[in-house]
C-alpha cells in the first residue's frame, strides 16, 4: 500500500488545511516538501501533480487529487470512523451536511479571499522581503468586519458554524486564523465575544497545535 | 391537493449566473421547483427582508420546507446527493470519482470563477472598465483553459467518462464568454474546451434553461 502523501509546504495555508485534517484523523502520512521559494510548484515536476502549480497535492493510494477543500472532504468521508469526526453527528442526515457544506463555501468564498489577502500582507510579504501596503489592509480588514458581523450572529446560536460540534466548516478556517492572531487584524476577532470564543476553541485543539511545530 | 410546500423554492433571478447553476442541477435531476424572483436591478437582495434569507445579499438561496440554505455550489451539492438515484448521475459512484468530481468543482470556484466574475463584470456590466485589468484577467484565463484543454484531450469530462457536477457547474460562466463577453474565441481555437462545451451545451437540461430565461 502506498499510503498518504502530501506535496506541499508546511507553512502554506491550503497545505495546512490538509494536514489539520490528518493530524485530526491520526493518519499516517508523508509530507513531501515543494521548496515555494524556489519557484518548485512551477516546474515540470510538480506539475504532474497539479497542473495549476499549487500546494497541496495529496496521493492515497492510487487516488492522486489537489485541491485543498477537496482532499480534506475525501479524507473525513473515506475515514469517517476514524480520529475525530469532521462530518456533523448524524452523517446520514443530508439536510445537516447542506449546512455544513454551505457553511464550507462562505469559507472559501467570503472570508478566505479576505483572510488570505491579509495573511499575505501582513506575513508571507515580510518573509519575501516587500514591505505591507497598509491602504490594501485597511481595505481587506473594512470588508472582513463585515463578514465576522454575520459570523457573530451565527456563533450567538451555535457553538460551531455547521452545528454543535467540530466539523470542516470550523477546520478549513484555522490556518488562515492562525496566521492572523499575530497580527493587528486580530482585532477583529477579539472585538467579536463569540467569534473570539470560537476562534480560541479551534486553535487550541491538538491538531491545530501540531500544525505549528 | 396541491401543497405548495412540497416544492423546493429558489429566490434569485433566472438570468443570473448562480442562481442557473441550481437551476440546472434541478433541471438534471428532474426536481420540481419554483422560482422566486429577486430583482438585481432593484437591489433586492441587499434589502433586509433578503438577508434574513442570505446574510451576504447574494443570490441564490432555497428554502425546501424547513431547510433553508445559500451558497449555489453548496445546494447543488445537496441535490445532487439527495436524489442520487434520480435523473443525471451528477456526483459518480465512489467516493474516489466524487473526490476526482470535488476536485474540478474546486477548480471552477477557485481559478475558472475568479477569472471569469471580474471579467463578465468589467465587459458585460461595467460601462468604462479597467483595460488593464480585463487584458490581465484574459490572460489567466488563458492558462486556465490551458490546463483544461490537457485535461478534455484524455478525458470526455472534466472528472472522467462522465457529465458531472464539475462540468455544470461551469457553465453558466462558460455562457456569458461565448455570449456577452465577447470571448468566444478562447473557446473555439482550444479543440477540446470546443468539444466540451458544444456537448454540454447540447444537453436538453441546458436548453430548458436556456428557454427559461429567454436571452
Amino acid at each position: 500500500m502506498a499510503g498518504i502523501k502530501v506535496f506541499g509546504h508546511a507553512a502554506s495555508i491550503s497545505t495546512r488545511r490538509v494536514l489539520l485534517t490528518l493530524h485530526e484523523k491520526n493518519l499516517d502520512f508523508e509530507l513531501v516538501h515543494v521548496d515555494l521559494k524556489d519557484g518548485e510548484h512551477k516546474k515540470e515536476s510538480f506539475l504532474s501533480h497539479n497542473p495549476f502549480g499549487k500546494v497541496p497535492a495529496f496521493e492515497d493510494g492510487d487516488l492522486k487529487i489537489f485541491e485543498s477543500r477537496a482532499i480534506t472532504q475525501y479524507i473525513a468521508h473515506r475515514y469517517e470512523g476514524q480520529g475525530t469526526n469532521l462530518l456533523q453527528p448524524d452523517s446520514k442526515n443530508l439536510a445537516h451536511y447542506a449546512i455544513m457544506a454551505m457553511g464550507m463555501q462562505v469559507e472559501a468564498h467570503q472570508f478566505d479571499p479576505l483572510a488570505s489577502k491579509l495573511a499575505w500582507e501582513h506575513v508571507f510579504k515580510l518573509i519575501y522581503g516587500l514591505t505591507t501596503d497598509q491602504a490594501v489592509v485597511a481595505e481587506e480588514e473594512a470588508k472582513l468586519a463585515k463578514v465576522l458581523d454575520v459570523y457573530e450572529a451565527r456563533l450567538k446560536e451555535f457553538k460551531y458554524l455547521a452545528g454543535d460540534t467540530f466539523t470542516l466548516t470550523d477546520l478549513h478556517h484555522i490556518p488562515a486564523v492562525q496566521y492572523l492572531l499575530e497580527t493587528p487584524t486580530k482585532k477583529l476577532f477579539t472585538e467579536r465575544p463569540h467569534v473570539n470564543k470560537w476562534v480560541a476553541e479551534i486553535t487550541k485543539r491538538p491538531a491545530s497545535q501540531k500544525i505549528l511545530q | 391537493m396541491y401543497n405548495q410546500n412540497m416544492v423546493v423554492k429558489l429566490f434569485g433571478q433566472i438570468r443570473a449566473g448562480n442562481p442557473q447553476r441550481v437551476l440546472l442541477c434541478f433541471l438534471e435531476k428532474g426536481i420540481e421547483f419554483e422560482v422566486i424572483h429577486v430583482d438585481l436591478n432593484t437591489f433586492e437582495q441587499k434589502k433586509p427582508e433578503y438577508l434574513l434569507r442570505q446574510p451576504f445579499g447574494q443570490v441564490p438561496a432555497i428554502e425546501d420546507g424547513d431547510l433553508k440554505l445559500f451558497e449555489s455550489r453548496a445546494i447543488s451539492r445537496y441535490y445532487a446527493t439527495k436524489y442520487a438515484d434520480q435523473g443525471t448521475d451528477l456526483l459518480g459512484k465512489t467516493l474516489e470519482q466524487r473526490a476526482i468530481v470535488e476536485q474540478w468543482m474546486e477548480v471552477e470556484a477557485n481559478y475558472f470563477n475568479v477569472v471569469v466574475l471580474p471579467l463578465v463584470i468589467n465587459i458585460v456590466f461595467t460601462p468604462k472598465f479597467d483595460i488593464a485589468l480585463v487584458e490581465e484577467l484574459k490572460v489567466k484565463l488563458d492558462k486556465v483553459l490551458d490546463v483544461y484543454e490537457n485535461q478534455l484531450a484524455t478525458n470526455r469530462y472534466l472528472a472522467g467518462a462522465e457529465f458531472s457536477l464539475a462540468d455544470l457547474t461551469h457553465m453558466p460562466g462558460m455562457r456569458y464568454i461565448m455570449n456577452e463577453a465577447g470571448l468566444g474565441s478562447m473557446v473555439t481555437s482550444r479543440e477540446n474546451v470546443n468539444r466540451w462545451w458544444n456537448e454540454i451545451s447540447a444537453r436538453p437540461a441546458w436548453k430548458q434553461l436556456m428557454e427559461m430565461a429567454a436571452y
